[in-house]
């Protein structure tokens, strides 16, 4: 297939698609990061994590239409309140849904996964009661349209710029809230040892109830985030629950880096087959592979502690 | 079928009379065909509910992929239907007469390799039991074996119903694609659509229900039962004392894979329909909620929840669209948060001590609907 | 056994039917206007049907719940105002029409399911519904095998004709040939990427219009991909694009994957007001969810877009707003669910009955002339002549009429050389 082109054309081609890996590597990271201080940290499986996302998605929405309506002027920066309201929106409903749902459940996992997706089913028909069944459109400040111009056939999409900025960010920020911080500190003590945490002095229910929220509200930044790149309905969520668990179990559960480093290979080699194949097959496969080397290696990528 | 008090005890042969009476006796008199029709429907999914049982329930094993088993044994069952249709008299308008119209649509001119056996009942049939048995075997082997278990399993089998649904949409030539396979006609000749057909269709499909029923309540009151729950309950003393731990799972997850592809089969015959959206993960999980709301741990249970969450489904989404998905999921939130036992649980702690007592029998300290009511022999 | 239910089932009707005849001689009695405004429901209604002297009952059978419903909505609400339309003009043959909405659920043995109790329990006249292929498809035997009428809206991909479905939107030919002989002329296009949702629909289309490009207008394909529904990344395939620089490229992706594909074309820099790109797939409730500013100066090949300037449409669009409110907006499909109830009372009064045969046997010839694109016909094949039309998108989401075929396009479902 490549007799046809000159070295040139193909040297900006593997660039740009060397980029596009790098943007599903940074979607990836993002659906990713929230649900796996979740799982990895607590064990829990929520598969309502994607109505998470759309909820802040919808924040986003409504933001730019109420920038949009009373402070035109200010439409170009609403982007970053918009993120930062997406995750507060996310992260109070997550705590909420600890208070309610989850802390009855520490001890039943595979219930938990029930019980959140009957959750996620509840909050898909609140969006479309509330939203409608359509899809919305959220418009984007000018500034975040259109590609940096490198050289004539390489081009570099802003807003993809913009995801992986984005995703840097909050890695580094997850990173020091769970490694340096005093909180995460108390996170990890809890997740080795809850009774031991407990006999010390950390008030384990409150750890739980924010580290779970935490894990919601990046929910709701990496659905503020998609709606540059993708479409925000009612069962959109649904999409990329099952992509976000396999990153997260073919990485390790319980390490950031595995999750990480899992994004990484999972979106490098779906984006290389997806140049040689069609679409679905390059996703076939690369499931297939997933699968394939988690049964070869359950405990994932990166493993901290290898089975209970 | 033998019923005697070993085989059964009492609250199990009160459920096997209750459902036996139900369906074959008071469904059939008072519904008409459509609504029968709709019956035999539910219960395609009361067999994926009763491997559940088996695999979850007992085993301890959720599978999040039993759509996959459903999928194998409705598509091989619907090839074979599919084949049976697609006469060379039925398909003349086509550019290759006697292939089914799908292929035709998608440029392909002979019958593919897969396809040519399915063309014999006896094979589709070993097909149904066999081929998703395998798989089972194979994706067990390899999970249990390297003692891949509890959500790490539920994940995987999962992606596994991800990628089969891609898979079957994708590869529309050879399957339909998302369509499914539409308009089966004629099993061996015989009309499969008319009214008597479905009547008579239902009552099979309800006698090989009550086999599977059997089955499951065999393998329950055996040695394989109890080492089902108690590795459910300690899996390492299992392993501790000797046994295959790996071994057993498997079985019980094969088990439930037959179990569902048998629904699958039926479901196939009784809507004359098969498309991926048996597959995937929605219908998947959907099926084990069935399974929870009826009792994870009550074959009868089970069957009933597979009947009365669908009787919801399709009566709540008649009338009230909207409040379909609430209530849904309100009820899964509400049997897991409130009654993990789900109906059998109900009906264990509050309707049967009344009943025991109407019967001036002593009474009962609360049937836990598992292993302590199992070795108890009845009365 | 069988029987027993049966006759539960149609007593009520018998009794109707006794109580029809009964009216027999008074209605003859009356003086002549009154019984050509509203015949004898015996007379009418031979076969059964839900119809009494006042009433006739109609299924409306589309998806309000699940992933489709983000497209079914608006066909449902034109089906609602053109039924709501005709009551309010007297009704078909003297009768209101009520209807029975059923709730397909996005999921396709739903429809078949919904669609025989529509028929079997509730006798509906005639069902207003699906919209996916494969929703169809589940409910083409089903109106086949108990003898219903289904008026579909839904531009698809041909390859069928059935006496029982009133297709009311364009088949592949209709909709692509016009489109493409255009844009090969007016850009001197040459070249040409297809991408589509992995689907019949799409998978159909292209192969028709691969055909058309390679053997009519003798071009070439350089690159023919489909994504699973529901995908949103399209890095791979637009870097594709950028390599082989087509002419044009043709898009029929459905749904929200569109949304994700036309940010991402948007970003990746590729300008629509320089690149041609055909759509086939993107209506003016599409680019709702798109937004205007991404896919502005895109070319759509359609027969209606809600900015088409004739009388009807002008009567059309703000009757259709009034009932729905001001921001719905109206694509092709919406306007082709709409001329679904009208139809059918046409096709109705011609034939003087709600009988399905007779239905089905009036149906060639007959014509709406009120139909917001303009006049339409209905084929023999139980297609619509119609007319083809390229718009472009503009940035406030509506499309600005470019070009339009001068007559009606004939619909041809299976159309030879392009199997």
């Amino acid at each position: 297939m490549f007799g046809d082109y000159s070295i040139g054309d193909l040297g900006s081609i593997f660039v740009m698609q060397g980029f596009a890996g790098l943007i599903l590597f940074s979607v990836y990271v993002l659906m990713a990061l929230g649900l796996a201080i979740i799982f990895g940290q607590m064990g829990v499986i929520n598969m309502a994590h994607g109505e998470f996302m759309i909820l802040g998605a919808y924040v986003t929405w409504m933001t730019s239409n109420v920038f949009q309506a009373y402070m035109p002027s200010l439409f170009g920066g609403y982007f970053f309140l918009a993120m930062i309201l997406a995750f507060v929106a996310s992260g109070a409903l997550g705590m909420l849904v600890e208070w309610v749902l989850i802390r009855h459940l520490y001890k039943r996992p595979l219930d938990t996964l029930l019980a959140t997706w009957g959750l996620s089913l509840m909050l898909q028909q609140a969006y479309r009661s509330v939203f409608g069944a359509r899809e919305v459109g959220v418009e984007l400040p000018q500034w975040m349209l259109g590609s940096l111009h490198v050289t004539d056939s390489i081009e570099v999409p802003i807003n993809g710029v913009f995801v992986m900025g984005l995703t840097v960010l909050i890695t580094v920020s997850v990173a020091y809230v769970l490694y340096l911080s005093r909180w995460g500190r108390q996170v990890r003590a809890v997740v080795q040892n809850r009774i031991m945490a407990g006999a010390v002095g950390i008030n384990t229910e409150k750890v739980d109830r924010y580290t779970f929220g935490l894990g919601c509200g990046i929910a709701g930044v990496a659905g503020s985030a998609f709606t540059m790149i993708g479409s925000t309905g009612p069962t959109s969520g649904q999409l990329y629950i099952v992509d976000t668990f396999l990153v997260v179990v073919f990485g390790g559960a319980a390490s950031l880096l595995g999750t990480i480093a899992s994004a990484f290979s999972i979106s490098q080699t779906q984006s290389t087959l997806e140049f040689f194949m069609s679409g679905s097959m390059a996703k076939v496969l690369t499931l297939l592979a997933v699968v394939g080397i988690l049964m070869l290696r359950p405990q994932g990528l990166f493993a901290l502690k290898v089975r209970k | 079928m033998i019923i005697n008090s070993r085989f059964f005890n009492r609250s199990e042969l009160t459920g096997f009379i209750v459902l036996a009476a139900v369906l074959f006796v008071i469904l059939p008199l008072s519904l008409d065909v459509f609504r029968l029709n709709l019956v035999a429907k539910y219960l395609t999914y009361a067999f994926v509910a009763l491997g559940l049982v088996l695999c979850w329930g007992y085993g301890g094993i959720l599978s999040l992929g039993q759509g996959v088993f459903f999928g194998l044994g409705g598509y091989c069952m619907a090839m074979f239907l599919k084949l049976e249709a697609s006469s060379v008299e039925n398909t003349k308008i086509q550019s290759t007469p006697g292939i089914p119209d799908f292929m035709d649509w998608n440029q392909i001119t002979s019958l593919p390799l897969f396809w040519q056996p399915f063309h014999s009942l006896t094979f589709t049939i070993l097909a149904i039991i066999f081929v998703p048995g395998l798989f089972a075997l194979i994706i067990g082997t390899a999970m249990f074996k390297r003692r891949v278990g509890g959500t790490y399993f539920a994940i995987i089998t999962q992606a596994v119903a991800a990628i089969l649904t891609i898979l079957i949409v994708g590869q529309q030539g050879y399957t339909g694609g998302i369509n499914g396979m539409t308009d089966l006609r004629t099993l061996k000749g015989w009309d499969i659509r008319p009214d008597h057909a479905k009547i008579i269709l239902y009552f099979v499909e309800v006698v090989l229900l009550f086999t599977c029923i059997g089955i499951a309540q065999f393998i329950r009151l055996t040695k394989l039962g109890r080492i089902l729950v108690a590795m459910r309950e300690q899996e390492d003393r299992v392993r501790f004392s000797g046994y295959s731990v790996a071994n057993f799972k498997i079985f019980a997850f094969c088990m439930a894979a037959i179990f569902a592809a048998i629904g699958g089969a039926m479901f196939a015959l009784n809507v004359g329909f098969m498309s991926p959206s048996f597959v995937g993960i929605v219908p998947s999980i959907e099926m084990v909620i069935y399974t929870a709301v009826g009792g994870r741990t009550s074959i009868f249970g089970a069957i009933w929840g597979a009947i009365l969450v669908n009787f919801a489904k399709t009566s709540l989404s008649e009338s009230f669209p909207q409040l379909w998905l609430f209530s849904l999921g309100a009820l899964f939130i509400a049997v897991v948060l409130a009654f993990p036992n789900g109906l059998s649980g109900l009906w264990a702690d509050y309707v049967q001590p009344r009943i025991d007592r109407l019967f001036a029998r002593k009474p009962k300290s609360g049937w836990n609907g598992n292993s302590v009511a199992d070795g108890a022999p009845a009365e | 056994m069988s029987d027993e239910a049966n006759k539960g089932l149609l007593s009520p009707l018998r009794r109707k039917l006794l109580m029809g005849m009964a009216a027999v001689p008074v209605v003859t009695m009356l003086p002549r206007a009154s019984f050509a405004q509203a015949p004898a429901t015996s007379a009418v209604n031979t076969t059964g049907l839900a119809v009494t002297d006042t009433e006739v009952t109609v299924g409306i059978l589309h998806s309000a719940t699940g992933t489709m419903a983000i497209s079914e909505t608006g066909s449902i609400e034109a089906e609602k105002l053109a039924i709501e339309q005709i009551n309010a003009a007297g009704g078909v043959l003297g009768r209101k029409i009520k209807f029975i909405q059923e709730d397909g659920a996005s999921d396709w043995p739903t429809f078949a399911e919904k669609a025989k109790k529509l028929l079997v329990n509730d006798k509906v006249a005639a069902i207003m519904g699906c919209w996916t292929s494969a929703s169809r498809k589940a409910v083409l035997p089903v109106v086949e095998q108990y003898n219903g009428m289904l008026y579909y809206p839904t531009f698809y991909e041909g390859l069928e004709q059935s006496k029982n479905v009133i297709y009311t939107g364009q088949e592949a030919t209709q909709q692509i040939l016009a489109g493409l002989n255009w844009i090969a002329k007016e850009k001197g296009a040459k070249t040409f990427f297809f991408i589509g949702s992995d689907y019949i629909w799409p998978r159909t289309s292209n192969k028709i219009a691969r055909k058309h490009v390679e053997n009519v207008l003798k071009g070439k394909v350089v690159g023919e991909e489909y994504y699973a529904l529901g995908s949103t990344q399209f890095n791979s395939v637009i870097n594709k694009i950028k390599l082989t620089k087509p002419d044009v490229i043709f898009t029929d992706v459905v749904g929200g994957s569109n949304v994700a594909f036309y940010k991402q074309l948007k970003a990746a820099g590729i300008d629509l007001a320089k690149q041609p790109l055909l759509t086939i797939s993107v209506t003016e409730d599409e680019i709702d969810g798109i937004g205007g500013e991404n896919i502005a100066g895109a070319y759509a090949c359609m027969k209606y877009f809600q900015s088409l300037d004739n009388p009807n449409n002008k009567a059309f669009v703000p009757a259709f707003k009034k009932m729905w409110g001001e921001k719905t907006v109206i694509g092709d499909v919406t306007q082709a669910a709409y001329l679904g109830p009208w139809l059918w009372k046409l096709t109705v009064e011609k034939a003087g009955s709600f009988d399905v045969d007779k239905i089905a046997a009036a149906s060639p010839g007959v014509e709406f002339k009120g139909a917001p694109e303009g006049y339409v016909r209905i084929h023999e094949n139980h297609h619509l002549w119609s007319k083809t039309r390229v718009g472009r998108a503009k940035l406030d989401g509506q499309f600005e009429l470019i070009y339009e075929t001068a007559d009606l396009v004939e619909p041809d479902p299976f159309p030879k050389g392009y199997q």
